[in-house]
């Protein structure tokens, strides 16, 4: 299935948010995460399906000032 | 508004979105930035010329040479004195009809409270996490706006919290992330925190959409942007 990820296209096994975000090797802490320019809270990422071109947007903490 | 006054905003009393009502608001706004570095410099700044009426900057780092490549209120002469004095001497050289306050001193959890309840909107400068949960944590508490902005590199963040529902912590819920690298160059800054000058202004005047419950981000590699809902 191919998916948009921060609008590049990427092919992905990834059902649901939570598997993404393994398949991706995001870090478990200091990432926001955007399914159709609405934050999900990662409590919830698991039972976030994904579908044939979802876009989604991670957007890392960044803390430099 | 008197004479000298008028000239003085006359680019921004022109502006449908400012005008004479919104410069009145300006002056009577009371605005804390916590941290004048990379991004406080901008910030600070531009808020000092739209005539922001008092605007408070916390802080307890001395200028160093390294800062000059993109902390922009400070010259080489100044090397080992505390920022804020030296950042209220620019703004006063700028603007001499608004009153600046420094407080040299770094923001922690027992002095935030006391602090934050003099200003109606407080802007992030700072540069590292804990000082920012430190912030929204307070700025819940007491009700106040947080315009939130981060760095890192080439990329940049900006939303506004503690207005609408979302908090620092309904974006980065976890917090304990690893401090990050210190590697930047001074546009990253300057535009990050010219957006977070832009959103106070917004705040105080009221125009347009401000950021509330949004977070925009910007990569300044590919100039990518992203506008999302936090909740």
């Amino acid at each position: 299935m191919q998916i948009n990820v921060n609008n590049k296209p990427i092919n992905t096994e990834a059902t649901n948010l939570s598997t993404l975000a393994s398949e991706l090797s995001l870090p478990e802490k200091g990432v926001a995460v955007a399914i159709n320019n609405r934050m999900v809270p990662r409590s919830q990422w698991e039972q976030t399906p994904l579908s044939e071109g979802t876009s989604v947007i991670i957007i890392k903490a960044a803390c430099g000032g | 508004m008197n004479y000298e006054l008028t000239k003085r905003y006359e680019r921004q009393l022109i502006l449908p979105e400012i005008g004479e009502k919104g410069q009145e608001r300006l002056a009577a706004a009371r605005v804390l930035i916590v941290g004048v570095g990379g991004l406080g410099s901008p910030i600070a700044i531009y808020l000092a010329g739209a005539g922001v009426g008092t605007i408070g900057m916390v802080d307890d780092d001395v200028v160093s040479i390294s800062n000059l490549q993109r902390q922009v209120l400070y010259e080489e002469a100044q090397v080992g004195m505390p920022k804020v004095l030296c950042a209220r001497q620019r703004l006063q050289a700028l603007n001499s009809e608004i009153t600046v306050l420094a407080y040299n001193e770094r923001l922690n959890a027992a002095n935030a409270r006391e602090l934050f309840s003099q200003y109606d909107i407080v802007v992030d400068g700072t540069d590292n996490f804990p000082t920012r949960y430190i912030i929204s944590d307070v700025c819940a508490e007491l009700g106040k706006p947080y315009v939130y902005g981060a760095i890192c590199g080439l990329e940049g963040q900006v939303a506004v919290l503690c207005k609408g529902k979302a908090t620092y912590r309904t974006l980065f819920p976890d917090g304990g992330m690893p401090q990050q690298g210190k590697q930047v160059v001074g546009v990253t800054p300057a535009i990050v925190g010219g957006v977070e000058a832009s959103q106070v202004l917004q705040l105080v005047c009221g125009y347009g959409k401000p950021l509330v419950d949004r977070i925009w981000t910007i990569d300044l590699r590919t100039m990518q942007s992203f506008t999302i809902d936090i909740q």
